[in-house]
């Protein structure tokens, strides 16, 4: 059975990698320079040409694209071929309010395909698997991205798309699905539901499973590991660079193999934008080496994490990205405090509670307020208000002490928390701050 | 001898108790015996039924359901009645939770429902004694 989709680009030496970083930075920042006016004038603006990018270490000397310079391009100011060349879209799923509306040529839906073939023959997949894709489709990146790599490794897709549970659960033990891809907390809720069914984890047929889109702790992946009788992988990829298939991690566990061949990955100090060594935790910034529609260089995405190039057992050569550690976007300051959602699922499931909840912050005659509502599982129901109480207070003195600050803990009934596009809405700011 | 008793984990919102109240009666579901106890933010809405699986099944989604197993005592409806009740508890060690009375249909008896924290004691106790408990048949 073939261990990687692609073995000599995979495992392809240091040197060899830098000599195609090389070679496609040079011809991408032409590219850019010449199609996109919106980056030639900040590259203008910086006194940077095209000719000073000799190499993929000159590429500290180009500016950095944020969010807002996608929002003030929005739609057409950041593409970089014409329109006629383009085949689709895909739009991020406006989680925060922000769509972001990415460009794709033929050429860059294949290698975006190719990347997300090379995450599920990483994770053990072939022509004989059943691929159960249950990310949304449509704009969002997740089924699209998913459905692609599974017809390009030649597994029997299913492309479910998500929600409908019921059909999700009878799909996957009809048809014997041996590799699930969805976000990491629709996988849980199906390993809830799968349960509740009376189903075992041996019962289905599923050997692996590819969570993505959004952050998920060890915690949570130990949980579905369990709950789905699997091995639990993640991926990483943004709309903004392609989709899902940026990153994902092999057969250790311990890190997401960035396709270095096509994304070149800095990590900044987020205040003054300085690139830090190996090792040091920071702000993931991502260029595109080969997009030919939507070709950001040096993209900002929020995403704090590590890069690490020890040798990996998989015997892959591209360097590993830690799970994002937090997002600015997601980090929430409440009372002056930083606090990220990643910490409260660490507390609920180490007093193992289900990852199932919702922050609403909220500010009361001046003072902000956090509330965390968590669903409760059917083995923890009492009969004793004073027990309910308990587990209230159990959970919000274990809050206390991750987060720093008191938050007020409701435990609520099972699937009353609101999920859309098979993400749970984990956060809510009523706080009026603008 | 215990009988099965519902609660109902209710969020302390107008309207929470009539809906689910309204479902049941929908069902079919007649209700024998009730309490509410509430707290700032919950109502704990227990119910004693001559079906419980029923309520179970009409209130799935969105609804924390508990069954619990009581103890319901038929008494005399005269003075001292739960006193006496509660002598033989104490002799045997047995803890109330919580309790409710309710008074019968055409009997003329008394019934309390008690949540302890050990009903195969409370049960022996309370027969010895020669008290009348009721049975999930009698629903």
């Amino acid at each position: 059975m073939a261990k990687y989709y692609q073995p000599e680009i995979e495992t392809a030496s240091r040197e060899e990698i830098i000599a195609i970083q090389n070679e496609k930075i040079r011809k991408q920042v032409k590219h850019v320079y010449e199609n996109v006016a919106y980056y030639r004038d900040l590259m203008d603006k910086q006194g940077v040409k095209p000719e000073d990018i000799q190499t993929i270490d000159d590429i500290k000397k180009l500016p950095f694209l944020t969010k807002s310079d996608l929002r003030d391009a929005y739609p057409y100011g950041l593409l970089g071929t014409d329109l006629k060349n383009c085949v689709r879209i895909q739009s991020t799923s406006g989680t925060t309010g922000k769509r972001v509306v990415a460009f794709y040529t033929q050429q860059d839906i294949e290698l975006w395909e190719e990347c997300c073939a090379r995450a599920i023959v990483a994770v053990g997949g072939n022509e004989d698997d059943v691929c159960q894709v249950c990310y949304g489709y449509g704009l969002f990146t997740g089924g699209p991205g998913l459905n692609g790599g599974s017809h390009k490794v030649g597994c029997l897709t299913l492309p479910m798309s998500s929600g409908n549970t019921d059909r999700q659960i009878q799909f996957m033990m009809d048809l014997g699905a041996t590799i699930l891809c969805c976000t990491p907390s629709y996988a849980a809720y199906i390993g809830e539901s799968l349960k509740e069914k009376g189903y075992k984890p041996e019962d289905n047929k599923l050997k692996a499973g590819i969570f993505g889109a959004e952050p998920w702790t060890e915690e949570m992946r130990h949980n579905i590991e369990e709950s789905l009788g699997i091995k639990a992988y993640d991926i990483y990829g943004l709309t903004e660079t392609s989709g899902p298939g940026v990153s994902f991690e092999c057969e250790e566990q311990t890190g997401m193999h960035i396709n270095e061949d096509h994304f070149y990955a800095e990590i900044i100090d987020p205040e003054t934008g300085e690139v830090l060594p190996e090792g040091e935790v920071g702000e993931l910034v991502f260029t595109s080496l080969d997009k030919e529609a939507f070709p950001l260089l040096r993209y900002r995405t929020r995403d704090l994490c590590v890069l690490s190039r020890k040798p990996c057992s998989c015997g892959r050569t591209h360097v590993k990205m830690s799970k994002p550690m937090g997002r600015s976007d997601d980090m929430l300051i409440i009372r002056g405090v930083n606090v990220f959602p990643s910490q409260i699922e660490t507390v609920l499931l180490n007093e193992g509670f289900t990852p199932n909840y919702q922050i609403i912050v909220d500010r009361v005659n001046n003072t902000d307020t956090i509330d965390i509502n968590i669903e409760l599982a059917p083995e923890k129901y009492s009969d004793r208000i004073k027990d309910i109480q308990a587990m209230e207070k159990g959970l919000e003195a274990a809050m206390r002490t991750m987060l720093g600050i008191g938050p007020k803990v409701h435990l609520v009934a099972p699937k009353t928390i609101v999920r859309s596009e098979g993400k749970a809405v984990r956060v809510i700011d009523n706080r009026k701050l603008h | 001898m215990a009988i099965k008793q519902i609660s109902i984990l209710l969020e302390n919102k107008q309207g929470k108790l009539a809906d689910i109240t309204r479902a049941l009666a929908d069902a079919g579901i007649n209700l024998r015996a009730m309490s509410i106890a509430e707290t700032q933010e919950y109502g704990m809405l227990r119910l004693i039924v001559s079906d419980p699986q029923k309520v179970k099944d009409t209130l799935q989604d969105g609804t924390v359901v508990v069954e619990t197993e009581v103890v319901a005592v038929k008494m005399s409806d005269d003075k001292g009645g739960l006193a006496d009740v509660l002598k033989v508890f104490d002799k045997a060690n047995v803890n109330i939770d919580y309790a409710y009375a309710f008074t019968g249909h055409a009997d003329g008896l008394a019934y309390v429902v008690f949540r302890v924290d050990d009903n195969l004691a409370a049960e022996a106790m309370l027969k010895e004694a020669g008290f009348k408990l009721i049975t999930q048949a009698d629903l």
